[in-house]
């Protein structure tokens, strides 16, 4: 099939053009897959250089088996899901895995993680080669203790550990906040000061299942990232929020599946969205997601897809109410 | 596909029977196949025949398709369902899966009537190989296992191997595809729960006779932890190597979110491996019995 039924340039480009930029990089489109829930492995589906960039799962600097298995469980609404984190360590990291990504060419964001400042710090220089592209330090992930490992949580540890980050790697720095944090705007302000090129909002939020045969928590680690494109509109919303208060780019991450959930994250402040839970269940959705966003564009005339950017309209917002509801649907 | 715009709906790249690939370079694909049939096979099983887009025809024995399943109750079914191929007919375009009805996902699956739509993508993983001094080989199934292990019937026969298949099941009306492993001329041995072939001693004698007859250059089995410990015991003891199906819950089904991982044993050190990409087959060898 043609790639869609928008209008040529007459060369073999697009009308639309659907690039943006984060701060100095350029992704040639918003699309971008989510840490965790992509590998290059999804070349086995899809051409990857059609992404606009590329994202390794979070890295740590040991080896780590990751959390007992069962690993997830279907819920009413989505899943929960708890990996752990598991990984052969930074050394089989850069061997191994780095050169698969770059046989791509989107940049790689490559995630990292640590539970302790300094070794995070340490982890963030080791990963300054030049195969990456940007460092994303995963601050967020929610089954790690709240004491150490989910700095996100807190706008003091975010400040902190974003600082040193800062200080040890020259690429640039995104950092991927909590939804479960109470009040993520403080976090996002804090984590800009401390030095972050770009904020990746969000990560997944903590649940829990219980099994009614056995009474047991339905996955290995107990609590679970819950993961469901139920949860867009609340992931949207802080990206809203967010985008008033901090200066730099936002990359909405949440319960995307489609062309419309990339315009609506985008409209709110968003310069780019990542997506999980969409390629599960349609492996090719990455990519389908970057054409129907090219003719979404083009059938209203939209050039660049980076007007999209913040112009949501929400001021005129203070109709009254007999008004508003004189006005038909 | 993208082209025209289905505005506001989930976005998929999956393609029909006759459509055109946009990756015609990459092994697994998305597919939307039409239902031909969706019948009982016995009081436990049914079978679902598809027409699909000849990539998806490409799929050999032990690899496996991840299902999209309808739902059976009006709310949605968040996670594909993985399931290995049981036939491939590829001159009449079709791919077929032999599965129980248990779960939500299954039991979706259960509804599909002739003319659906469903989705399907894959092949994924690793298959069951056949090296090439193996002229005999056995292959042990139960249950639903025997979905798997029956497309190796027409991989041997096409090889120009020999097949015992020993088909377990809890009575003689839910023994599965004995008429697959005859139609390319398996021996094929029946062990039942009812009368009592199938207990562990008879199974090891019936082994030990085939071993004795060098009937057995390796073994193939999935399903059951029991089987695969007297095959692997069977194994060690006379030096034979062997495959294994396994299973695990999944989520992407390509190796990117390692909730897939089982333990095998390597080398004597215990390390996880992912079903979906490292297998579903793997060396009997090197599995753990759970
Ligand atoms: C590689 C592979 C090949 C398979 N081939 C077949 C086959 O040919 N025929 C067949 O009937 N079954 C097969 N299975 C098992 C099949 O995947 C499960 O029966 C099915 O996922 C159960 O879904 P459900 O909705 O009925 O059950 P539910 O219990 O509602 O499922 C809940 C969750 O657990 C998962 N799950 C439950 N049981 C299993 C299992 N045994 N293996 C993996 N995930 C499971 C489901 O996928 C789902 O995510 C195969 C499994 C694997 C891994
Ligand atoms: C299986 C799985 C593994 C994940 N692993 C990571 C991870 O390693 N690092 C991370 O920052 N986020 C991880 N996430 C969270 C995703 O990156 C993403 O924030 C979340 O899934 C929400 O996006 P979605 O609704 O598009 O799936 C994971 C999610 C899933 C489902
Ligand atoms: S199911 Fe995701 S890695 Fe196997």
């Amino acid at each position: 099939m043609p790639r869609g039924a928008g209008v040529q340039d007459g060369g073999d480009g697009w009308m639309v053009d659907l690039s943006v930029e984060i701060g100095e990089l350029t992704l040639q489109n918003p699309i971008t897959p989510a840490s965790g829930s992509f590998s290059w492995e999804y070349d086995e589906f899809i051409d990857l250089n059609e992404l606009g960039g590329l994202v390794a799962k979070t890295i740590c600097r040991e080896p780590r088996d990751g959390n007992p298995t069962p690993r997830m469980a279907e819920t009413e609404a989505g899943i929960i899901q708890s990996i752990g984190l598991p990984g052969k360590g930074i050394d089989y990291f850069l061997e191994n895995i780095v050169p698969e990504y770059a046989k791509f060419d989107p940049p790689l964001i490559v995630s990292c993680s640590s539970e302790d400042p300094d070794e995070f710090a340490l982890l963030a220089s080791e990963l300054s080669v030049p195969d990456v592209d940007v460092v994303e330090c995963n601050i967020s992930c929610p089954t790690r203790n709240t004491s150490g490992g989910n700095f996100a949580l807190s706008d003091e540890h975010t400040g902190e550990v974003v600082s040193k980050l800062r200080a040890a790697t020259d690429k640039p720095l995104w950092a991927k906040l909590s939804p479960n944090a109470g009040d993520i705007v403080s976090i996002a302000r804090a984590a800009e000061e401390a030095g972050a090129d770009a904020l990746c909002i969000a990560n997944t939020f903590l649940g829990l299942k219980i099994r009614t045969d056995n009474f047991r928590p339905a996955i290995g680690n107990k609590y679970g990232g819950m993961v469901s494109p139920a949860l867009k509109p609340i992931v949207l919303r802080m990206v809203y929020q967010c985008a008033k208060e901090v200066k730099i780019p936002i990359i909405g991450i949440g319960g995307v599946t489609k062309a419309e959930d990339v315009v609506e994250y985008m409209l709110a402040g968003a310069s780019a969205v990542g997506i999980g839970y969409a390629a599960f269940r349609n492996p090719t959705a990455l990519t389908s997601i970057i054409r129907d966003l090219e003719v979404w564009c083009d059938n209203r005339g939209i050039k660049r897809v980076s007007e999209l950017i913040g112009a949501i309209k929400d001021e005129d917002m203070e109709m009254d109410t007999l008004t508003a509801a004189s006005q038909g649907v | 596909m993208s082209g025209h715009l289905v505005e506001n709906n989930y976005t998929t790249g999956a393609i029909r029977a006759m459509e055109l690939d946009p990756f015609p370079n990459k092994p697994a694909g998305e597919f939307i196949c039409n239902v031909i049939s969706n019948d009982w096979v016995n009081e436990e099983y049914k079978l679902v025949v598809l027409g699909a887009h000849k990539k998806a025809l490409t799929a050999v024995a032990g690899q496996f398709f991840h299902l999209l399943c309808p739902t059976p109750d009006g709310a949605e079914v968040w996670m594909r369902r993985p399931m290995s191929v049981y036939r491939v007919d590829q001159s009449g375009g079709r791919i077929e899966f032999l599965y129980k009805s248990e779960g939500r996902g299954t039991r979706g699956i259960a509804t599909l009537k002739s003319g659906d739509e469903f989705n399907i993508a894959g092949p994924l993983g690793v298959g069951f190989w056949l090296e090439p001094d193996w002229k005999n080989i056995v292959v042990l199934g139960r249950g639903v296992g025997l979905a798997t292990l029956a497309p190796l019937s027409q991989m041997a026969f096409e090889a120009g191997v020999n097949v015992t298949a020993l088909l377990s099941a809890r009575n003689r009306d839910v023994v599965m595809s004995r008429d697959l492993f005859e139609s390319y001329n398996a021996d094929v041995i029946e062990l039942i729960d009812t009368d009592g072939s199938s207990d562990v001693s008879n199974v090891k004698n019936i082994i030990e006779g085939l071993i004795k007859d060098q009937k057995a250059d390796a073994f193939f089995t999935c399903g059951s932890n029991r089987l695969l410990n007297l095959l692997k015991d069977q194994g060690r003891k006379y030096g034979i190597p062997g495959q294994v199906a396994m299973e695990q819950l999944m989520v992407c089904g390509v190796g990117a979110c390692y909730v897939c991982v089982r333990t095998f044993n390597v080398n004597n050190e215990r390390v996880l491996r992912r079903v979906c990409r490292e297998g579903p087959v793997f060396k009997m060898e090197e599995t753990v019995g759970w």
